[in-house]
């Protein structure tokens, strides 16, 4: 893959030969050296960014340290900083919402390559994908007014008759809550999961899926034996990157989480993540808070970034990405 | 003839093959049934996937759809008053916000991703491979961070909010995507048509400029609209850094507060007055308008190309 025949630089041998000298290899140097000098200054930027961020909450690791990280209590009014439930908000929330999206995520991947016929291929994946178009803060308004309703009045109750209220179904039908925050996660995650995995899988050997049908498979034995254990590590790839955008997500999950700082109970708790509280704290925060949100933004940097390289490395390997 | 064939041994090739065939015949049915099953219920995910696409708009229509008169395009919001408790006026002045935010980021990030993306092609060194590390974990990392770094860096030194920071921090948002986008596109150039250049004598950035830009377009101009309207629907880095969304001036200053469409719809969603909440759907409809505008745009695109790709 990073055999580039197009680079231009890669002859440079030849063109570095005495006779290529002079007023063009100048003129070569000058190109050169601005493509350098901009990759330099993004490179400085991306720095600026990390430090400014790090720096900012130095205050806060050096005077709270791992509390940061262990306390089971975000009360900056009080000058309480534990990021205990704010991250463990952040975390449930995108694995309940893996739990949704991957089967169905999984399922759209497959049928996309195996099922549909090919002139209907490509408009049903551009509808899926536009779910990824749809603004965050639309979801979330969706959720408020249309999701809060029919959770507290009809999904909720209905789950907790059924479990006779025993966890993770327990407590208040509130609507609002991380049941909530998961689905709508579940819905903006979906089409990243569908598209990289349906690359990952259209990457795959076409001789897989015609030799398994050759020896007498039936097409689910293809799918479920061949072609989903030959893409796994593709397929992981997909749910982490789906997962990185959910733990990132702000708005929509801000305006359907209810926006309280406790420490999660059940799926029908209120919560908040890392991001929203940030989204909803930051701009009014005193001195000390605003160390306290600086800390908090830098273990969400760590965690998504953290996803996001092992995700990209999965996928790399499949070579889908490049495509 | 058939004697010498009797008397031949048993073919086991032959006889394992009896043997298949028979099982085979016997799970047949079963197997079918199993597979029609599974293939059935891989189609209902599909359907699954498409049903929150179809509720969503369709919300949106219903609820905003009856607000998206000419006044409400045009005009400049109203506070609601107790007197006057469904005068919301428009939201005017917030369309033009998001396109100056989005026009100044698109005019940062553009000519930036051109050149990091002409240097992820034309240097292969390792350096190069790790700055493509720090340009992919960028795209990765969640906008309201990108929204802390636009008020550390702008928002504090400036004392004040500024449509300026967030173009910055969408700018920011847009960049890994337009690169990746340009890379793609001129790694998908025929090195032929490079060479034909190169060997005319032209210089490398001449015929970077001149030909293997042109020769991409296409594929950039996808990846542009792709993360123009992505950037365009952001709210969390906004909510930081633009200030004031109830603004209901036109005042068009970049480095004031400015009205945007996502803050406003976050706004009015949040908003006691009950004429506000119902107005959030008109907001949200000319947002999601916008944003779908331009990515189906880029779809139609980029399916011409792939259909001459093909022909």
């Amino acid at each position: 893959m990073n055999q580039s025949t197009k680079s231009l630089l890669s002859r440079r041998n030849a063109s570095d030969s005495p006779r290529a000298k002079g007023a063009r290899g100048e003129s070569d140097r000058f190109y050169v050296w601005t493509l350098r000098g901009f990759a330099a200054l993004f490179s400085a930027i991306l720095l600026e960014f990390v430090y400014s961020i790090v720096h900012q909450s130095w205050p806060a690791w050096t005077h709270e340290g791992l509390t940061l990280l262990t306390g089971t209590t975000w009360n900056p009014a009080n000058s309480v900083y534990g990021g205990l439930p704010l991250i463990l908000d952040t975390v449930i929330s995108t694995l309940v919402a893996l739990l949704f999206a991957v089967p169905v995520g999984l399922g759209t991947a497959l049928v996309l390559n195996f099922v549909l016929p090919r002139r209907l291929q490509t408009i049903t994946a551009s509808m899926v994908e536009l779910l990824a178009a749809i603004p965050s803060v639309v979801y979330g308004l969706w959720g408020l007014y249309v999701l809060v309703p029919w959770m507290s009045t009809t999904i909720q109750p209905w789950l907790g008759r059924l479990s006779g209220g025993a966890w993770p179904f327990s407590g208040d039908p509130l609507g609002a809550g991380i049941m909530l925050a998961s689905t709508v996660l579940a819905v903006m995650i979906l089409p990243t999961i569908v598209a990289i995995s349906r690359d990952v899988i259209a990457a795959l050997p076409k001789d897989l899926n015609e030799g398994a049908l050759s020896l007498g498979a039936s097409r689910s034995q293809v799918l479920r034996k061949v072609i989903l254990p030959s893409a796994k590590s593709g397929i992981l790839g997909a749910i982490s990157l789906g997962a990185g955008r959910a733990l990132g997500e702000t708005v929509a999950v801000l305006m359907v989480i209810g926006g309280n700082a406790q420490m999660p109970r059940s799926l029908f708790s209120v919560g908040a993540t890392l991001a929203s509280t940030i989204a909803t704290e930051y701009t009014e925060a005193s001195p000390g808070n605003v160390a306290a949100l600086g800390a908090l933004a830098v273990i969400l940097m760590v965690l998504t970034a953290a996803v996001n390289a092992f995700a990209r490395r999965l996928v790399r390997r499949t070579g889908a990405l490049s495509s | 003839m058939s004697d010498l064939l009797n008397t031949l041994p048993p073919d086991p090739i032959y006889d394992r093959r009896e043997k298949i065939r028979a099982i085979t015949a016997k799970t047949l049915r079963r197997r079918t049934r199993l597979s029609q099953l599974f293939v059935g219920a891989i189609s209902t995910t599909l359907v699954i996937a498409l049903v929150p696409l179809v509720l969503v708009l369709y919300t949106i229509v219903q609820r905003g759809g009856s607000d998206l008169t000419l006044a409400f395009v045009t005009k400049l919001p109203q506070v609601p008053t107790i007197g006057q408790q469904n005068a919301i006026g428009g939201i005017g002045n917030a369309i033009v916000g998001t396109l100056i935010v989005a026009a100044m980021a698109a005019a940062m990030a553009i000519p930036l991703s051109l050149i990091l993306g002409l240097y992820l092609v034309e240097m292969n060194t390792r350096l190069a491979r790790i700055f493509r590390g720090g340009v992919e974990i960028l795209s990765g990392i969640p906008s309201i961070l990108l929204g802390v770094f636009a008020y550390i860096f702008i928002v504090i030194p400036q004392h004040h909010f500024s449509a300026f920071a967030a173009s910055v921090a969408l700018a920011l948002l847009m960049t890994p995507v337009i690169t990746k986008a340009v890379e793609t596109a001129i790694r998908g150039v025929p090195d032929a048509v490079t060479e034909a250049g190169l060997a005319l004598g032209a210089r490398r950035s001449v015929v970077a400029r001149r030909v293997v830009l042109p020769a991409a377009r296409p594929g950039i101009i996808t990846g542009t609209l792709l993360a123009l309207a992505r950037a365009m629907g952001e709210t969390a880095p906004l909510l930081l850094i633009i200030g004031a969304t109830d603004s209901s001036t036109w005042d068009l200053n970049p480095f004031h507060s400015m009205s945007a469409l996502p803050t406003l719809t976050y706004f009015y969603s949040n908003s006691s007055f009950p004429s506000q909440h119902r107005a959030a759907w008109g907001v949200a409809l000319v947002l999601v308008v916008l944003v779908l505008i331009l990515n189906v745009t880029s779809r139609l695109i980029s399916a011409r190309l792939s259909r001459r790709a093909q022909a």
